[in-house]
């Protein structure tokens, strides 16, 4: 059977390539579930990140806390949604990080959705 | 017999647990969200059910990407929430009724629907949100819950008509247990949102409007649409609307809407609640 796999634009589905590919990445940030994990990591990222495994490219992406870096890293935005939650963003400042906006102009667009 | 009173829905996003905890129920920002819950709750008070079915899906807590289970059931005596790395509180733990899961894993899986079985089991918000948001007392009226899991998480996920077929099986399942007890599904998740890629924030008011009419009477609707057309339509974790499909299913007599509300934005979605009643 084959189905449509064409891409939408803006969006990564996160299937078995993406799944692999990201593996460490979200095992690492599947850890910050636990408040020791996450202290461990910002008391030391670069240890922290070396102890899952993290290739070059997911480690820049974690220090660069760059979103659309991590997802193109195999990052799953859910267990990204750990990380940025230690630095006290939520889904606002992660969505206008990704659209380039201000979270104030990504606020806004939300809000007009609904008109 | 056991008897499938009625269908909930609603939205699941973690910030609306946080605002639980910071009681913001007059917010003006929140204050059009909870407004659409006390004729809900009213409902219930008066249906009072025994056992809430609450269909969602886990976004990291209980499963890894190193198991991911397309359906998975919990069948422990009660279910607690946990840490989820970003500040939603403990709460009060929920009653389960390990012997009616059973029933209902016995019967699925008759019915081919192989589904993981859970007897520990952690919740997050995708489950304590609702129970939360329908029954703010649920830990003194000590209703029992099942948790009911289906992978949003990672592609491929399940097929809207997958997850309706499974629903059809889970009413009948309900429907064939031996005690009086009364039953309520919640279906929960959605609507449309988008959280990652360039494409965050996309809402799709249009597509939601004719989710919330035509789940009522016509969900079959939806059956042929592919998971990539749910994207598409409602953004990349709109795909949620496969949880309120199969909640549909399982709703086996004439379905009245009692209650609806609609309201974009919180956080990043678009939040839609329903209240549909089964009549025998």
């Amino acid at each position: 059977m084959t189905h449509n796999k064409e891409p939408i634009p803006g969006t990564v589905m996160f299937d078995g390539t993406q799944a692999m590919k990201g593996y460490a990445l979200n095992k690492m940030c599947y850890s910050f579930n636990n408040k020791q994990n996450r202290e461990e990591f910002l008391a030391d990222e670069e240890a922290y990140m070396d102890k899952y495994g993290l290739n070059d490219e997911q480690k820049q992406a974690v220090r660069d806390k760059v979103v659309l870096d991590l997802i193109a890293a195999g990052g799953n935005i859910y267990y990204l949604a750990k990380f940025a939650g230690m630095y006290g963003l939520n889904v606002q400042d992660v969505g206008a990080q990704q659209t380039g906006m201000s979270v104030e102009d990504f606020k806004e667009k939300l809000r007009r959705a609904g008109e | 017999m056991a008897r499938i009173v009625g269908g909930l829905t609603t939205s699941h996003i973690p910030a609306i647990g946080n605002a639980i905890a910071r009681k913001m129920f007059e917010d003006p920002y929140w204050k059009p969200f909870f407004d659409g819950y006390p004729p809900v709750r009213e409902w219930l008070d008066e249906v009072k059910p025994d056992v809430a079915v609450v269909i969602y899906n886990d976004h990291g807590l209980n499963f890894f990407l190193d198991k991911q289970p397309t359906f998975a059931i919990g069948a422990a005596p009660e279910y607690r929430n946990d840490d989820e790395g970003w500040g939603i509180p403990t709460i009060a733990p929920f009653k389960g009724d390990p012997a009616f899961s059973w029933h209902l894993i016995d019967n699925l899986v008759h019915d081919d629907f192989d589904l993981v079985t859970c007897q520990e089991m952690l919740v997050d918000h995708g489950f304590t949100v609702p129970m939360q948001l329908f029954w703010p007392n649920y830990a003194d009226i000590g209703i029992k819950t099942v948790p009911l899991v289906i992978n949003t998480v990672q592609h491929p996920l399940p097929s809207p008509r997958r997850c309706y077929n499974l629903g059809k099986s889970l009413g009948k399942a309900i429907e064939s247990y031996p005690e009086d007890l009364k039953v309520v599904i919640l279906g929960t998740g959605g609507l449309s949102h988008q959280l990652d890629g360039q494409r965050a924030g996309f809402i799709n008011k249009t597509f939601d409007r004719m989710c919330m009419e035509k789940i009522v009477d016509d969900p079959e609707h939806f059956l042929d649409m592919s998971i990539r057309d749910l994207v598409v339509e409602a953004g990349a974790q709109g795909a949620e609307f496969i949880l309120w499909l199969a909640m549909r299913g399982a709703l086996t007599g004439k379905v009245t809407a009692r209650h609806s509300n609609y309201h974009i934005p919180i956080s990043n979605t678009a939040s839609g609640l329903l209240c549909l009643e089964n009549a025998a």
